[in-house]
């Protein structure tokens, strides 16, 4: 067999997906009554290419009074239209919506790179189709309803608040939106403050689609204007998905009124490699699991359990696959991965490298080069991580990965059990008997074995513990937007 | 120790039962050593029973903690043939919990009633252990190549504070659901009628209920209340007939590791059904390739 020359020269032309056909307004308001609306307080915000620091557009801020306009009109919707058209002529609304967003997908793509930092191939080959997907899933379920909860009567719950994360923009709003809507709820989104645009071209999206007025609603702005929502007594529903901090402030605020919620928190993911594993595809697996997105994913594999036997080699061609990952243009089709979402973000990520190496883990960089302009975080692992260590306990939410070596089952269970998360897990071994072990023992919402980072509208997701409750996706999420009698 | 007048033997006096609680299997008296009487519905006293403390149900949720993963472990079969044990245990002791009832103030017809429907709901929910996953799992048909399938397990320890207007049937339905499901569960008594939890504690110990799956706890609601609601190692909390402002304190608490919070209306919810159980499990959901043979171009 040939022998694979490290030092050929891989670096690739630029392959820039091109963004001729894209158009950014210069200011964006708020989606309410199915207009768009400026913000009574008059305030915009700057959104920024986090790969270029280059401001893309302004973005209204949505105060209190803004809130209770669209939690209005989306009670006005629910009164007057929604819950009153039939179950059939819901589902083809919302199948509209997926077939809208595949004719769009290529724009919804590199909207998504621009404002967010991900690599266009994540944002054009899992975000977006998956997005269309999720409406696509939903839609048939809205006049199928009574076959989902057996015995059971089901209604809808009226207006649900949505408050959703910066790391998967479009497709969070998908997975928040299509159930609520299917179940026959009216919705009133929140986006993160940094990645609000496709969530705005989704309100034009669904204006084109022709859905009734306030059935959709969307407000833009930050902490205050999730607030504002969250605390709005015309809510019925809140449905979150960010930091388990933010969670445990929004299970307090709703405690003790009738509304409903759903956490879907941090996570701070196992993914353990056995001895047995097939080491090349482990490898891919770990890369996958922890920079996929540049590490802004709560289900990350952040923790890297390797069985001693193989540690050494693990160690050895895990580093080796990390030096061939290209670092840069988002929007560059090459690119593995993309710039860090935001200058927050970068400091949040940088403190905790700071923090690792004054613990004295040994850290480990590649040496890829980084954009003069922009934020960046080389991929990062840390070894001789100890349990107690801040980097294996904390959700640090970028490109940086744990590895703790183990040399018994039970003494990896126990190891990947013992944090206050529980939102997924990865296991790798050639073991049928092992893996269900595994996959039983592990206390996490989604268990991916021989895999990672999977994701389907079908299979539902959410996690144990501090990850928050409640799923999304598949049948058993659908559960969390109604009443059933 | 309790004074009985009902049934006096012949040519002697009773000998009394001390009531306890019930911690990991075992019968100590409250480790803080303070207690409350009950009485009769002349006034008349009855027994003194445990005012358990934080600590005992500190000592309680280490005891459930120690448990659970046995307890889930057992097969569904298992689970189910204990919990049906349980009814037939309960079921001897008839007379014991008929006199109880009838002693703190039930009805004759009251007592039997509350009675038949205890073991009926025992009964009912030993049936549902090996079939709940069947009803609320499911195989996912996703659009990659991997087999995928999600099921409900359990969300480990639970803490309860049963209704307070039964004696028998509150606490068979603040626990049972739960460990049907795999759980663990802590719970505390009805402060009104607390004689019936111990008696039935005394059911699960020969029960083959592994030791710390139940543990009951008698005492005041106010008093520990809020320690159900922070205590960090604990998954669920289950209260129910709480006030408007009890839900939002102990909500409030349980926020502090998201806990997985269900406040049940003892007027409302009469009929059992499986959405007990539901409420205190997870969905798991696990993923794996399926290898496709023509797309890999290989064969056999």
């Amino acid at each position: 067999m040939a022998k694979t020359d490290n030092n050929a020269d891989w670096n690739l032309a630029p392959a820039p997906e091109s963004t001729d056909h894209i158009h950014i307004d210069k200011r964006y308001e708020l989606f309410i009554d199915g207009k768009f609306t400026a913000p009574s307080g008059k305030k915009y915000f700057k959104t920024v290419n986090p790969a270029t620091e280059e401001v893309l557009a302004e973005i209204a801020e949505a105060n209190g009074r803004d809130v209770d306009k669209a939690v209005k009109a989306a009670r006005k919707a629910y009164n007057g239209v929604w819950s009153k058209i039939s179950a059939k002529e819901r589902a083809k609304y919302i199948f509209r919506i997926a077939r809208l967003i595949q004719e769009r997908a290529r724009e919804f793509a590199v909207i998504e790179s621009l404002d967010g930092g991900k690599p266009i191939r994540e944002s054009r080959d899992v975000d977006v189709p998956t997005a269309a997907a999720h409406f696509f899933y939903h839609a048939g379920w809205a006049d199928k309803l009574e076959y989902a909860f057996p015995v059971r009567k089901v209604s809808p719950l009226g207006v649900v608040g949505q408050i959703i994360p910066w790391n998967f923009p479009l497709l969070m709003a998908a997975w928040k939106i299509a159930p609520a809507l299917a179940t026959g709820n009216t919705v009133v989104l929140k986006p993160a403050e940094t990645t609000s645009l496709t969530a705005l071209k989704l309100a034009e999206l669904i204006r084109d689609a022709g859905l009734p007025d306030g059935v959709v609603n969307i407000v833009t702005g930050a902490g205050a204007t999730g607030r504002a929502l969250t605390e709005h007594p015309d809510v019925d529903k809140i449905a979150f998905t960010g930091s388990t901090d933010v969670g445990k402030m929004i299970q307090r605020t709703v405690a003790g009124t009738d509304k409903k919620l759903t956490l879907e928190l941090g996570g701070k993911a196992a993914n353990i490699i056995f001895e047995d594993a097939p080491i090349d595809q482990a490898v891919e697996g770990i890369i996958n699991g922890i920079f996929f997105n540049q590490g802004h994913v709560c289900c990350a594999g952040s923790r890297l359990f390797v069985q001693e036997s193989v540690a050494a080699e693990v160690d050895r061609r895990l580093k080796h696959r990390m030096e061939s990952l290209i670092l840069g243009d988002p929007l560059d089709k090459n690119t593995d991965v993309g710039a860090i979402n935001s200058k927050g973000q970068l400091e949040t990520i940088n403190s905790y490298l700071a923090k690792g190496k004054k613990e004295g883990l040994t850290m480990f960089q590649t040496d890829c080069p980084v954009p003069e302009k922009g934020f960046w975080c080389r991929p990062t692992l840390f070894s001789d991580v100890a349990q107690s260590s801040v980097i294996a306990r904390e959700e640090i939410f970028g490109p940086v990965l744990a590895i703790q070596t183990f040399r018994t089952v039970d003494e990896v269970i126990d190891k990947a059990n013992n944090t206050p998360y529980g939102l997924s897990a990865g296991v790798w071994t050639d073991k049928g008997s092992k893996i269900f072990n595994l996959t039983t023992r592990l206390k996490a919402g989604v268990v991916w074995a021989n895999t990672y980072n999977k994701f389907d509208p079908t299979s539902p997701f959410g996690g144990y513990k501090e990850s928050g409750f409640g799923r999304e996706g598949g049948l058993h999420g659908l559960r969390a937007y109604v009443n059933l009698h | 120790m309790a004074t009985k007048k009902t049934q006096q033997i012949t040519g002697g006096i009773d000998v009394s039962k001390t009531y306890k609680i019930f911690i990991g299997g075992a019968f100590p008296r409250t480790e803080s050593g303070r207690y409350f009487d009950v009485k009769d519905k002349d006034g008349k006293f009855l027994a003194n029973m445990c005012l358990s403390s934080r600590k005992d149900f500190r000592n309680a949720v280490v005891a459930a903690r120690k448990a659970q993963e046995g307890w889930q472990d057992r097969s569904a079969y298992n689970r189910s043939q204990i919990i049906y044990r349980i009814a037939e245990m309960l079921q001897q002791k008839r007379s014991v919990f008929l006199d109880e009832m009838q002693a703190m103030g039930h009805s004759a017809s009251r007592a039997q009633k509350e009675f038949s429907d205890s073991i009926d709901l025992l009964v009912y929910y030993a049936g549902w252990c090996d079939k709940y996953t069947q009803v609320y799992g499911a195989v996912n048909p996703v659009a990659s190549s991997h087999f995928n399938f999600s099921v409900p397990e359990p969300t480990g320890v639970v803490a309860v504070m049963a209704e307070n207007g039964s004696a028998l049937k509150g606490v068979i339905k603040a626990v049972i659901p739960a460990v049907c499901g795999g759980n663990t569960a802590v719970v505390l008594a009805s402060e009104n009628f607390p004689l019936c939890a111990v008696s039935f504690a005394e059911v699960i110990a020969t029960s083959d209920v592994p030791a710390g799956v139940i543990n009951i706890l008698t005492g005041k609601r106010s008093e520990l209340q809020h320690h159900f609601a922070s205590h960090m190692d604990v998954n669920a909390l289950v209260v129910w007939d709480a006030s408007a402002s009890a839900r939002m304190e102990l909500g409030q608490h349980a926020a502090e590791n998201v806990k997985r919070t269900f406040f049940y209306d003892s007027a409302e919810t009469d009929a059992p059904g499986p959405e007990y159980i539901i409420d205190l499990q997870e969905t798991k959901t696990t993923w794996h390739p399926v290898e496709s043979i023509k797309g890999s171009g290989s064969g056999y």
